[in-house]
């Protein structure tokens, strides 16, 4: 044991990803969802950067992480303009009481 | 024979019926305002003065035919107006032609009819429909001169009609009263019956003669063509035959004989100078005029002449009976002109087309005059027309009993007047002519006899004895104006000295004085069959002789009887009405029962026909209209059934498919968030689990 591991790394990730989806899915509060969302792309950048370190292809993994970071900043905002918009017009965010959308 | 094709052209003639025609239009179009604005003269002033017109135009065409050589004036003067139909074989050009038989008949309708007009100017003075009176009268004029002056059968049909019209207009002249209305309707439907007849005479005569390549209606050209029909035969009959006798029927409803006179003395329910113009001298003629026009024609058939002289001498007879019984002054002259004109029609049958002519023309004037002096009468007595009412009138109008009698003794046959002439010499034609038979001579004699006794009857009726009208009548009797007199005169003075136009070869050959009547007519009708008798030598002339003196007798006879009856009153009348229980004077009093017969069996006939015409019609024309109709509509209720349950139903139950569908669908979109999510989750999961177990089975 001792030396770090990309089994390490995977199994963070893993954790990661599944509290980030059990987030999403219980949260009934937004903001929660929107982070949740954060912490499944984070476990993504976890792993492009742990697999591009131990693989040693190069420095795409990290690239496709600072990209995945600019697409969760574009996300966040986009998301938050979303929730703000539904506070405006249900008076809550919490994601039960608005089906309006109901078929 | 080239000379009577060509006849010499006169455009003149054509003013002879056209300046009727403009006072017609003038009067016609602008009567109403005119006589508001000038008054009744002037209307009546232009009336008389277009046939006055026409008068003298017809004694300058009359002239100008004496100065002519007898081959040329059978031809005629001509003025072809303007062609009319040019259709295939038939060539019809209004054309106004006048011969020898046309000149006399233009002199009559002229001459009489404007002594009438003048007549009516003073008679129908009072009545506020001065202006379409004189309208219809000039238009009367105008299609009677059609009717003699048209050169085709074709344009002497058109003014055959057109008399039919105005006698119609006129019948009804005073049209509130329907009973009017309903006498000019049955002149205007019984003639329409025997205008059927001649019509289909015109087509027969005209198919005929087209089959021989001489397909025409001109009088000049059938006359010429007319030997090509001789052995023509349809159905078994000769077509001279059968077309001669079609165009008698026209004859007969025109010139009211048997069966077709009905029309005649309820026409009199017209004004008078209507009665006198038109039902006495001039339309009712026509029938008289056609058969003399186309005399050749019915020269070539003995059959129809035999059918002809028959239903002449009948209705003579038939009619005279009538007169003898009748109280309305008015009746008793209708009838008279009924029996006159079966004279006519006996002189035509037997061949003397003269003699039928000439009676015509006596029978004009002296008629006329009656009629006249019957007006004077009636507008005398306030419109009474009952002679029962009358009676010693020979004193308060001294000019129209004068008058009267002179005619009467006119139409009685008395020696050397008119009628003595014209009707001896049917008599005798009767009597001598191939033609004739002694049973149609002795009807004719017996005529004459109920003639001379009705007429006086009517005479010593009206102007003898005490009068019987009512005092304040009485107190208004007054003459009639000069205007209303004159023409009396002229038409009394015609009535004395027409006759001298066609003295007998018995009479006249002795002393020097020819027939001058006969001679004129000869171009037109042929020789005379009377003039071959006549001249046959000195034990005809005597027989001539003896049978005028027996005629003469006769009719004295009724005029003695007469006397008796009415102006002695001894033998009461009574004696003679109540004669054989009555049965044979209310036979004759209610004319024969003929009008009752008639109504029973052709208006009840006709109206019991249309009835199941009609039955016909509703059940079985409208039943299979109905039937076709409500087919059809079952077999679009089929159709309709089919689109809506099977072609719409397809239809909708794809649509209703499709809605129920998407109902369950629309339950997937829950609208919460955490579902969606949950799904994407599973569906990740699960795709990922499928790719793994897809990868691993390869």
């Amino acid at each position: 044991m001792g030396e770090l591991a990309v089994t390490h790394f995977v199994v963070l990730a893993t954790v990661l990803f599944a509290l980030g989806l059990f987030c999403v899915v219980t949260r009934r509060n937004a903001l929660g969802i929107l982070m949740g969302v954060e912490l499944i792309l984070n476990a993504a950048n976890v792993n492009y950067v742990a697999f591009a370190r131990y693989a040693q292809t190069g420095y795409d993994g990290q690239l496709f992480a600072i990209v995945v970071i600019m697409l969760a900043a574009a996300e966040a905002a986009i998301g938050l303009a979303i929730v703000l918009g539904i506070y405006r017009s249900f008076e809550t965010i919490d994601v039960e009481a608005t089906d309006r959308l109901r078929g | 024979m080239s000379a009577v094709d060509h006849p010499t052209p006169a455009a003149y003639v054509a003013l002879i019926p056209l300046v009727p025609l403009a006072g017609a239009a003038v009067l016609g179009l602008f009567g109403a305002p005119l006589q508001k604005r000038f008054g009744k003269g002037p209307i009546g002033w232009l009336a008389c003065a277009t046939v006055g017109a026409s008068f003298l135009l017809a004694v300058v065409a009359f002239v100008q035919l004496l100065g002519m050589p007898p081959q040329a004036r059978g031809a005629g003067l001509v003025a072809d107006l303007f062609p009319w139909i040019h259709v295939g074989t038939l060539r019809v050009d209004v054309a106004f032609a006048v011969d020898p038989l046309s000149a006399v008949m233009i002199l009559v309708v002229t001459g009489i009819g404007g002594l009438i007009h003048l007549y009516a100017t003073g008679y129908m003075h009072d009545d506020p429909g001065f202006w379409r009176f004189f309208a219809y009268l000039n238009l009367f004029t105008f299609a009677m001169l059609t009717l003699v002056l048209g050169d085709s059968l074709l344009l002497l049909f058109v003014g055959w009609e057109g008399v039919g019209f105005c006698s119609w207009a006129l019948i009804s002249f005073w049209h509130k009263d329907p009973a009017n209305a309903r006498a000019g309707n049955k002149a205007f439907i019984v003639n329409r019956v025997g205008d059927f007849g001649f019509v289909l005479g015109i087509f027969l005569l005209f198919w005929t003669l087209d089959a021989h390549g001489h397909g025409t209606l001109l009088f000049r050209e059938l006359r010429a063509a007319a030997p090509a029909l001789a052995g023509e035969r349809l159905w078994g009959v000769g077509v001279p035959t059968l077309a001669t006798l079609l165009l008698f029927v026209g004859a007969t409803g025109k010139s009211a004989q048997i069966p077709l006179y009905v029309w005649l003395p309820d026409a009199m329910a017209g004004p008078t100078p209507v009665s006198a113009l038109i039902h006495a001298a001039t339309m009712v003629t026509a029938g008289i005029y056609m058969i003399g026009r186309l005399s050749f024609l019915f020269a070539m058939a003995p059959a129809t002449l035999w059918v002809v002289a028959c239903v002449g001498a009948a209705t003579a007879l038939l009619a005279a009976t009538i007169a003898v019984a009748q109280n309305d002054i008015k009746k008793v002259l209708a009838y008279s002109t009924v029996s006159q004109l079966g004279y006519m029609f006996l002189a035509m049958g037997v061949g003397a087309y003269g003699a039928g002519i000439f009676h015509l023309m006596t029978h004009a004037f002296f008629k006329a005059c009656l009629f006249l002096g019957s007006g004077s009468v009636i507008h005398a007595m306030g419109g009474e027309q009952d002679m029962r009412k009358m009676g010693g009138l020979w004193a308060k109008l001294p000019a129209t009993g004068k008058t009267f009698l002179i005619a009467t003794l006119a139409i009685t046959g008395c020696p050397f007047l008119a009628g003595f002439f014209s009707k001896d010499a049917i008599l005798w034609a009767a009597y001598a002519s191939p033609h004739g038979h002694v049973g149609l001579w002795a009807l004719g004699t017996a005529v004459a006899g109920l003639t001379a006794f009705y007429m006086f009857r009517q005479v010593f009726m009206v102007f003898f004895g005490e009068c019987r009208a009512d005092p304040d009548v009485q107190h208004h009797l007054h003459e009639s104006p000069a205007v209303m007199t004159i023409p009396l005169w002229v038409l009394a003075a015609g009535s004395i000295v027409a006759g001298y136009l066609g003295v007998p070869h018995a009479l006249g050959g002795p002393v020097g004085i020819p027939h001058l009547f006969e001679r004129w007519l000869e171009p037109v009708t042929g020789p005379q069959v009377l003039a071959e008798a006549g001249g046959a030598g000195g034990g005809e002339v005597g027989v001539e002789l003896a049978l005028m003196a027996i005629s003469v007798a006769v009719a004295a006879g009724g005029v003695l009887l007469a006397w008796l009856l009415y102006v002695r009153r001894r033998p009461d009348p009574a004696v003679f009405s109540a004669a054989l229980g009555g049965v044979p004077y209310r036979l004759v009093l209610n004319k024969w029962y003929v009008d009752e017969l008639y109504q029973a069996v052709f208006v009840r006939g006709t109206l019991a026909l249309a009835a199941l015409t009609a039955w016909f019609d509703r059940w079985v024309i409208d039943g299979l209209v109905n039937g076709a109709a409500a087919a059809v509509r079952g077999v679009s209720a089929l159709a309709g059934l089919f689109d809506r349950w099977v072609v719409d139903g397809a239809v909708n139950v794809v649509a209703d498919g499709t809605y129920v569908v998407g109902r369950r669908l629309r339950r997937l979109q829950t609208g919460a968030v955490t579902t969606y999510l949950y799904v994407i989750v599973l569906g990740v999961l699960g795709s990922v689990a499928l790719w793994w177990s897809w990868a691993g089975a390869s």
